[in-house]
């Protein structure tokens, strides 16, 4: 993921189907761009507690002597306490330090946006594929489900879950509420794909020739479905940032003290008059993050997935 | 047609009673006790099991959810006694906080969360649409590159981004609009819009984004079909060509997506009417949430998921009208 292979030179004549998407890929620049920031916000949320440990903070700590307690609690020093001592400036009021908490914020986004992708490929992936190569009454429950969940106003149940169950890990208790509701999406795109799958030449050849139902789907249909997927999958993960984002901001997400962008967003609302890097600070990173894989999500869909999508 | 629009309509309430069977299972298994909270602190033992059964919770679970169920098609009496209340169709129950009817809470807030949800998709239909064949028509030049660089960048803002931004801009810095303040429409059109202009604006500019970039690819799909040729070929203006022929066929996928924005957005934008402070069913159910009112949350989730089911069901049946080769 992090490597690109380099332009090959010439007609890349008789190199597989991900060898060329790979080419493909490479030759452009927003793909080049994009992957590098997510490789950086993915790095910064691996290495966190590193990365916090050699700018001398931890998220969880006040440091008294960055705010002015006089104005409110305002940091002291130009464009909120931005120094050598805070690389990113500092919260007013407390005076936690702003490169420790994005740092760690982005640990916490990221890993719940990411599982929850990964729970809501594998989910809707094997709904997709049952619905589609059984079909009958496999694939009418399994649409009927589908219908049902895209029905519930997830936004609002979401929220609802999440402030019911108070003593839940939060981290877990998110992840999962929010793979509940995105499977339907990907579940249809892959039944769709093996519904045209199922009756080409070479799965009727791999059936004649005695192979199980289990080695045809894994087999054949698989590799067929995967590059819808993993178009699809790069493509709802700015959402899943946003979801996780938009539940802390609501605050119904992870509990302070733990960060996240969208609790520290939401804190930062009420200072952004006085105090508007602080509410720069994570914005960007959200934006930058959820702008990146959307970038990268287009150019592999357009790759992967010529059909759907643009023309 | 009919035979059909009947079919769907028992679709649409299985979907409603499978929707609130789940809602009711989470929020009244989950541990928490209406009757404890509404006893106070030192309670006695009698008056706990009392307000109970007033309350109707010492039935079994599947019993409470029949009654809330019947209720809405016939109405019911919630309590007993001196305390029973009568509750006419349609039932959603009583607020724990403040003994309001559900229903009543719901329809006294629904104005501004459809003022704010229709105001804004005008809006974002006329951005996004504009923009997306826009770009289309002129495929592959700086226009389509500026307007597509343009939408991925606005629909990655977060919304509270967008609006926090407008607020500083055109409230704090330019002073052009006042902070919102919900009046209703009856009262003063022009009021109410120019107090709702900032978080129609708000929400407008992310839906835009994407209906945008998708329906510059339904758009650009549509313009190379053969009929298309055919139609230009004939000798039709370009104009024509493009409005009648193109936008039609080109404009039937937004229309589910339109259905499903939609519907989610009419009961409540939570964010936004939080961000602005406007009165409506996302702030109602916030609150609800905040004091552990059950009626009004199930209230809530099942007024959206209406919403959400029947947006569906009238976009197929608009897609008869806009799409000559659907039939029921």
């Amino acid at each position: 993921m992090t490597t690109i292979t380099p332009p090959a030179a010439g007609v890349p004549s008789g190199s597989g189907p991900w060898r060329l998407a790979r080419t493909e890929l490479g030759r452009r620049a927003s793909v080049r761009i994009s992957l590098l920031v997510v490789a950086l916000f993915l790095l910064m949320a691996a290495g966190a507690p590193l990365l916090s440990s050699l700018a001398g903070w931890t998220p969880e700590e006040f440091d008294k002597s960055a705010v002015d307690p006089y104005l409110g609690g305002q940091p002291l020093g130009p464009l909120g306490g931005i120094s050598a001592d805070h690389w990113l400036g500092v919260e007013p009021v407390t005076g936690r330090d702003l490169f420790a908490r994005v740092v760690h914020g982005a640990q916490v986004s990221l890993l719940i946006a990411l599982t929850a992708t990964a729970i809501v490929v594998v989910a809707g992936t094997a709904a997709g594929i049952a619905a589609g190569y059984f079909g009958g009454r496999t694939d009418t429950v399994l649409s009927r489900l589908m219908d049902l969940t895209m029905s519930f106003p997830s936004l609002i149940f979401m929220i609802a879950m999440m402030s019911v169950a108070k003593d839940v890990n939060r981290i877990v208790l998110m992840t999962a509420v929010i793979g509940l509701f995105g499977w339907p999406g990907i579940a249809r795109v892959v039944r769709g794909q093996t519904l045209s799958l199922k009756h080409r030449e070479y799965v009727d050849a791999a059936r004649v020739s005695g192979s199980g139902p289990w080695r045809i789907l894994t087999r054949d249909i698989l590799p067929g479905v995967l590059g819808p997927v993993i178009a699809y999958t790069t493509l709802i993960i700015p959402g899943m940032i946003a979801t996780e984002a938009a539940l802390s901001y609501l605050g119904v997400g992870v509990r302070p003290p733990t960060p996240s962008w969208g609790q520290m967003i939401a804190e930062s609302v009420a200072f952004y008059d006085t105090d508007p890097m602080y509410f720069v600070i994570p914005s960007t990173c959200l934006f930058l993050t959820v702008l990146a894989f959307t970038l990268l999500g287009d150019a592999l869909r357009d790759v992967l997935d010529p059909r759907s999508g643009r023309a | 047609m009919i035979l059909y629009i009947g079919r769907r309509l028992l679709g649409v309430i299985g979907v409603l009673i499978a929707i609130a069977a789940v809602t009711f299972t989470i929020f009244y298994v989950l541990p928490s006790d209406p009757a404890a909270a509404a006893c106070g602190k030192s309670c006695s033992t009698e008056r706990l099991t009392a307000i109970r059964a007033h309350m109707g919770l010492d039935q079994p679970l599947w019993r409470q959810f029949a009654d809330f169920v019947t209720g809405i098609f016939t109405g019911r009496t919630v309590g007993s006694g001196q305390y029973a209340l009568h509750c006419d169709f349609p039932c959603l129950g009583y607020s724990y906080e403040n003994s309001q009817a559900v229903w009543d809470l719901l329809m006294d807030r629904l104005p501004v969360s459809a003022s704010l949800a229709l105001g804004a998709a005008v809006l974002w239909l006329l951005l996004g649409l504009t923009a997306g064949v826009t770009a289309a028509l002129h495929k592959d030049t700086l226009t389509d590159r500026a307007l597509m660089v343009g939408a991925v960048a606005a629909a990655s803002l977060p919304v509270y981004f967008t609006s926090m931004m407008l607020i500083y801009g055109l409230i704090r810095v330019a002073g052009l609009l006042p902070y919102p303040q919900y009046v209703p429409f009856g009262h003063d059109p022009l009021d109410w819009a120019s107090n709702l202009l900032l978080p129609w604006l708000a929400l407008a500019v992310l839906y835009a984004a994407m209906y945008a970039r998708q329906s510059r690819n339904s758009m650009i799909e549509t313009m190379a079909e053969p009929y298309i040729r055919t139609a230009r070929a004939k000798g039709l203006p370009r104009r024509t060509v493009v409005v009648k022929h193109g936008l039609r066929a080109g404009m039937t996928p937004i229309l589910t997506l339109f259905g499903m924005d939609l519907g989610g957005l009419l009961a409540g934008a939570v964010i936004t009417e939080s961000i602005f402070g406007l009165p409506g069913i996302g702030r109602l159910f916030y609150g609800a949430l905040s004091t552990g009112d059950q009626p009004v949350i199930l209230g809530v989730t099942l007024l959206a998921a209406a919403f959400i089911v029947v947006a569906n069901l009238a976009v197929d049946l608009l897609y008869a009208v806009v799409d000559p080769r659907v039939r029921y």
